[in-house]
């Protein structure tokens, strides 16, 4: 047997160092590509996203993006599960500008692509409880809302921040029909909106959000109900007092300004102590908070959760 | 039931299939994806959908066939109300067994708790001695008078389901108020129809008395 002694590796074959430290990414790229294309994406102008990989724990599974895209609370839309992903194509997700104004040193209007620009984007891999008992787990792409208001720098009297969708009957045929008090709007006390928790997603799944999940632009908060997580966001306003709420000042015995996910404290109609996973036959149980209770619960401390659905 | 002639025969079977094609297209959608990423929650609420359906057309039948002047129509009351009650049988059991899996201590407090579930448990009570006595052998053992009587329930049960179903609704009320609105008007039309009817029974019985009062005029 002839054994080589002559290296066969040259300097030249070594990768270099740079690109070796950065090799996770394209590992997170290549996956995500590759998820893209098994799951085919294939929706229309879907564009893929650079983003830092996800660093918060979750041992559960993914819902296929064929769900998280395809069963969907979207009245803008329509009132059926599958009405926003069969109507949403009217929503013109770019150009899309987003006003940042009120209680604040820096005012202004953003451009969704500049918006994206300007805050590294990162991958969080949340659980989505909705408050019709069931739940999915959504692979996000987006950027702490903290960044945002860092930047907008809030005085000292803004207490909360108050979130607005687009309304415009023309893209969203939904909001001809009053079934609720249009513009959707929602709102975050300052605290929960600094919580490195609450996140601006722009994307999923590695690329650009599909329009019925909330495009170009939305909230998550996965501590709360999924209808606390505002889609297809306008305006960011800092304000003095609490904001209203959509579903709050359409049944405020039934939705409160919290949202809070409990188990313990039942919607007026029906039990809120189990889900159903989408994808999964046996109901689980539901997590107070949803799970982060270890990130979200000292903000609450002294509060009568009865008081935070 | 008395059916004659080959045409009613076809027509008898059209009801049938047309009153079991729900479930055929449950079947094919649960194939094709078409059953949502919840299917157990949309299995559960068409279900309910068609039992509250088919209630309704139930309760049409006899205005449409008035209307239509189509007598015969009437005849397909029966096989329409069963398929009402079948369709009400298979949502609660995937209620019991599918959606709860026999939890029955979190059942009983959603019995008690929650009032749709409290009307809907109502509802399917009043059905059972309807649908019981639709067998031929207990039909004739009620006799016409008291069958009818107790048929009336449906006039009940159309109204609870109507309720159950606008209990549960998040936001958009639109389709339950527009099922009340058909339950409310084939009521009204029962009602009035009910005083017209009664007017003329009292009418013809007057007219009755009357001619055995007067001697008639040679």
């Amino acid at each position: 047997m002839l054994i080589r002694s002559a290296p066969d590796l040259k300097d030249c074959d070594v990768t270099d160092e740079g690109l070796y430290l950065r090799r996770r990414e394209f590992i997170t790229a290549g996956t995500a590509l590759g998820a893209a294309l098994a799951l085919g994406a294939g929706e229309a102008g879907a564009a893929p996203l650079a983003h830092s990989p996800n660093k918060m724990p979750i041992d559960e599974k993914p819902t296929p993006l064929k769900d998280i895209a395809g069963y969907n609370n979207f009245y803008e839309f329509g009132t059926n599960k599958d009405d926003p992903a069969a109507h949403a194509g009217t929503l013109r997700a770019r150009p899309w500008t987003v006003t940042v104004d009120g209680l604040c040193k820096k005012p202004g209007r953003i451009a969704i692509d500049d918006l994206v620009k300007r805050f590294p984007l990162e991958e969080r891999i949340y659980r989505m409880r909705c408050v019709e008992a069931w739940s999915m787990v959504i692979p996000w792409v987006g950027f702490p809302l903290a960044s945002l208001i860092g930047q907008a720098e809030p005085t000292g009297q803004a207490r909360y921040v108050a979130f607005e969708t687009l309304y415009d009957p023309q893209q969203m045929p939904g909001q001809r029909d009053r079934v609720i008090d249009w513009p959707y709007r929602e709102g975050l006390r300052m605290d929960e909106a600094m919580n490195p928790l609450a996140l601006l997603a722009v994307g999923l799944y590695g690329e650009t959000l599909p329009n019925q999940d909330g495009a170009p632009i939305r909230l998550v908060t996965p501590w709360k109900y999924g209808f606390k997580g505002i889609k297809s966001i306008v305006r960011i306003s800092f304000v003095a007092s609490p904001p209203k709420t959509s579903w709050n000042l359409l049944a405020p015995n039934e939705y409160g300004f919290y949202g809070n996910v409990n188990p313990e404290v039942d919607h007026p109609r029906w039990s809120q102590a189990s889900e159903r996973r989408i994808g999964e036959f046996f109901r689980r149980k539901t997590l107070p908070f949803n799970g982060y209770g270890e990130q979200v619960a000292a903000m609450y401390r002294g509060m009568d959760p009865a008081k935070l659905f | 039931m008395a059916f004659h002639g080959g045409k009613d025969r076809l027509v008898y079977w059209a009801v049938q299939l047309a009153c079991f094609s729900p479930i055929l297209i449950f079947v094919l959608q649960a194939f094709t994806g078409g059953l949502t990423a919840n299917p157990i929650e949309f299995v559960l609420r068409q279900l309910g959908v068609w039992g509250l359906r088919l209630l309704v057309v139930g309760l049409a039948l006899t205005p449409v066939a008035r209307l239509l002047r189509q007598p015969g129509l009437t005849r397909y009351r029966r096989a329409v109300g069963l398929w009402a009650f079948t369709y009400v049988c298979l949502h609660l059991t995937t209620y019991i067994g599918v959606d709860q899996l026999f939890d029955w201590r979190t059942i009983g407090k959603d019995i008690v708790k929650r009032p749709y579930i409290t009307i809907g448990m109502a509802a399917f009570v009043l059905l059972i001695p309807l649908a019981v006595t639709s067998m031929d052998r207990l039909t004739r053992r009620l006799g016409p008078r008291r069958w009818k009587r107790l048929h009336q329930l449906t006039y009940m049960v159309a109204p609870l389901g109507v309720v159950h179903y606008y209990l549960l609704v998040k936001a958009d009320h639109r389709p339950p108020l527009v099922y009340g609105a058909v339950v409310l008007a084939l009521l009204g039309y029962r009602l009035a129809n009910g005083q017209i009817e009664r007017r003329r029974a009292a009418a013809r019985k007057a007219a009755k008395d009357a001619g055995k009062s007067q001697p008639l005029r040679a």
